[in-house]
């Protein structure tokens, strides 16, 4: 079979959606690793369960690797030190999302690791789950939704389908497809690991179209001698934003919808970033959990945009000046993507796990507004096939009318917004009318 | 470094189009119908393009400024309005008409309805039907090309078969200004079409179901289609973004009611023309159509099915 062939196309066609500048000007650079700041501040809720608990108190020795938070509740997960030094203060600080709880972490500059890590020797799938949370994974494509739990539900025999999330859509993110071009062995060995312990039927490694040579390197991946039976395919997906949403890869990789307010696991699929894939071996193999991230530095406000892998905690302040600064006039600073990533408002701000780009920019060019024209490009954009204009009408007039909308299944991708001729704040509109909508559900 | 950065929501960038750069797509695509009927009906043609879009202007300036609201002439959505409605009028009307016609179509219909995407009828279309009901003799008295001698007939009101095809596709004949060229009306369609400011839907739809149509009654389908006001309705005004369906069904629907409708009055009706009178009927139903169309969320017919 040649190259070409034996790599599947889209089962289904992604409708709506932008088509974007890719702006991908870091993705031929070596990522660089970046030496431990003086100060790391960890974030305590770097997922989206219940804020973890410290477990460490003031004046604790700490190593690269210690547990130093952690919490009961199902959605999760352990936070580990990022460096060796010793915890200085317990505090609150502004983080996107809201205030929380961080550990600050003076660091010795020893990067000594916790004697205590050792390689995990697990091949089962249960110890797989186990470990998996030990080492402190959430989906690293930003949501942070806890790996374990995904996992868990490709315990079931019926979910046999894993897809492995390698589209990384947002315009001048690179860091998954340098995961791809530098940890080659990681994701190798993690995929047949992943499918011999769960005995999974398919493994759809999926990636979008612009990447012809990391293309390349997954395709090896796929046709490995480790699978005769040809159970890991690769998938190449149009070039379409939001291709790696987690609702439109599941319908172009298999065809299957998952209906509203439910997970892959209720259409017989799992999703996991292909980062999620290389970090959760590279655990296994020397015991060291997720405790830095490589993140993409770009924009035009940025001297050298480069890939930088970044012990997690490091304040952006940290990050830019290890990248050798910002211009003076930067206007914008964004934690992740241009589409969904969020805009900080200082420096002080910390990375966390789902972290994936520092982007900053400047001379931005201000958006002129009319009223809406009722062109429908934000309806035919919403990969949801929702009405954003008509939400945005029903938040000034209307709040019943929300529910009839469907707006709490939009998924805030900002395609409407994107693509609105006359500048209307739709994906803002949206998230207001979820607001007000559940507001108006509790009155009730 | 200052620590004042922009805090916005969510996505942080933006497509290149605008409102303002849509409305001057639609002045580009109409220019080479403006410019030949300016060429086959003289000066005074030219003359009514003028004062249509000049009486616009004024009147959306004017009404934001008595109501004190922000200046909206640089969406350019007022020149289109004055610059469809001058095409849809004979080059024979006094131009005070015209004046009036613009007038009535940005503040009557557009502004006292809310303003730009508020009206619920095309304002060009409206004024003019307007213009037709008050002022029907003058309304109807077109010009032949290069002429001065007062034509009564159009192709439409004209015996079967005075008139070539290629007169009709070239626009050799009496009507308004800007609607007597299909060819031209044509090529600012498909630059419309690439420029993906409309979509085929509706043009397709509201052509091909007139053209099905009047081959069921016998009438010529080919001079059918290429006669009257059909190519300028049916490229420029059936797909007004405002008054007319988002949804591809939808757009379906509003596209052949419109067919329907215009030779039902064509051939059943005591008018000469029916695109008119057909467009705002069917814009009037757009709420209508809208509701019944509405899409379901992706993923509802899933949970449907368990």
């Amino acid at each position: 079979m040649s190259f070409k062939e034996s790599i599947l196309k889209p089962i289904a066609k992604l409708r709506g959606g932008a088509h974007l500048p890719h702006s991908k000007h870091t993705a031929e650079k070596e990522s660089v690793v970046m030496p431990a700041p003086a100060v790391v501040t960890i974030p305590l809720k770097q997922h989206i369960g219940a804020e973890c608990t410290p477990t460490v108190k003031k004046d604790d020795k700490v190593f690269v690797g210690t547990v130093i938070a952690d919490s009961d509740a199902p959605l999760s997960v352990p936070i580990h030190s990022s460096v060796s030094g010793t915890v200085k203060d317990i505090k609150k600080i502004h983080q996107p999302g809201g205030p929380v709880n961080a550990i600050v972490i003076e660091s010795d500059g020893e990067m000594t690791p916790d004697p205590s890590l050792k390689p995990h020797r697990v091949k089962t799938a249960k110890g797989i789950v186990k470990a998996c949370r030990e080492c402190g994974l959430v989906g690293l494509g930003g949501a942070g939704f806890p790996v374990h739990i995904k996992l868990e539900a490709l315990l079931k025999p019926e979910i046999d389908t894993l897809i492995i999330n390698c589209a990384e859509c947002e315009p001048y993110i690179t860091s998954d497809y340098r995961e791809c071009m530098e940890s080659y062995d990681d994701i190798l060995k993690g995929v047949y690991l992943l499918r011999d312990a769960f005995e999974l039927k398919k493994v759809i490694i999926a990636i979008e179209g612009n990447k012809p040579k990391a293309i390349e390197k997954l395709y090896e991946i796929a046709s490995d001698i480790q699978d005769p039976e040809d159970n890991v395919k690769l998938m190449c997906l149009d070039t379409s934003y939001p291709q790696g949403a987690e609702k439109m890869l599941v319908y172009t990789a298999t065809g299957k919808k998952i209906p509203l307010g439910k997970l892959p696991a209720d259409v017989g699929c799992a999703v996991m970033n292909i980062t999620s894939v290389a970090t959760l071996y590279r655990f296994l193999k020397t015991g060291m959990p997720l405790v830095s991230k490589r993140i993409t530095v770009d924009g035009n406000a940025i001297k050298n945009p480069q890939n930088v892998i970044a012990p997690i905690g490091a304040s952006v302040q940290d990050i830019l000046d290890f990248c050798g600064g910002v211009d003076e006039d930067v206007e914008k600073i964004l934690l992740g993507g241009p589409m969904m990533g969020t805009a900080i408002k200082d420096t002080e701000t910390v990375i966390a796990k789902q972290t994936n780009a520092v982007l900053c920019f400047k001379n931005i060019k201000p958006i002129r507004t009319t009223p809406c024209i009722r062109c429908g490009r934000c309806a035919a954009a919403c990969p949801m096939y929702l009405a954003p204009g008509a939400v945005e009408h029903s938040i000034d007039h209307n709040f019943a009318n929300l529910e009839n909308l469907n707006v709490t299944a939009c998924i805030e991708c900002g395609s409407c917004s994107y693509v609105c001729p006359a500048g209307r704040p739709l994906t803002a509109a949206m998230r207001t009318g979820k607001y007000e909508l559940r507001r108006l559900q509790n009155a009730k | 470094m200052q620590n004042k950065f922009i805090v916005s929501s969510s996505p942080h960038l933006h497509t290149p189009d605008s409102t303002g750069g849509i409305m001057f797509d639609v002045i580009i695509a109409l220019l080479p119908a403006t410019i030949y009927g300016m060429i086959i009906f003289g000066y005074r043609a030219a003359l009514m393009v003028l004062v249509s879009i000049a009486s616009a202007v004024l009147s959306e300036f004017v009404w934001n400024k008595l109501t004190k609201k922000e200046n909206s002439l640089t969406d350019l959505s007022a020149v289109v309005t004055g610059l469809l409605l001058a095409l849809n009028l004979p080059s024979s009307l006094p131009l005070w008409m015209a004046a009036v016609g613009s007038a009535i179509a940005i503040i009557v219909i557009k502004q006292m309805f809310g303003g730009l995407g508020q009206n619920f009828v095309n304002p060009a279309i409206a004024a003019r039907i307007v213009l037709l009901v008050s002022f029907p003799a003058a309304m109807t008295k077109f010009y032949e090309p290069f002429g001065e001698i007062v034509s009564s007939a159009t192709p439409l009101a004209a015996e079967a078969g005075t008139y070539h095809l290629k007169d009709l596709l070239l626009g050799m004949h009496a009507g308004s200004i800007g609607e007597t060229s299909a060819l031209l009306l044509l090529i600012g369609g498909i630059y419309l079409m690439l420029r993906r400011v409309i979509a085929p839907t509706i043009p397709v739809c509201f052509i091909g179901t007139v053209f099905i149509f009047s081959l069921i009654l016998g009438v010529d389908p080919f001079a059918a289609i290429l006669s009257g006001g059909l190519f300028l309705g049916a490229f420029f005004m059936a797909t007004d973004y405002v008054t007319s369906p988002a949804i591809p069904l939808g757009q379906v629907i509003f596209g052949v009611g419109c067919g329907l409708l215009t030779v039902i009055i064509r051939e059943f009706a005591a008018l000469p023309e029916g695109v008119s009178y057909a467009i705002l009927l069917m814009n009037i139903l757009v709420p209508h159509i809208n509701h019944l169309t509405a899409r379901k969320p992706f993923g509802t017919e899933a949970a449907k099915d368990e």
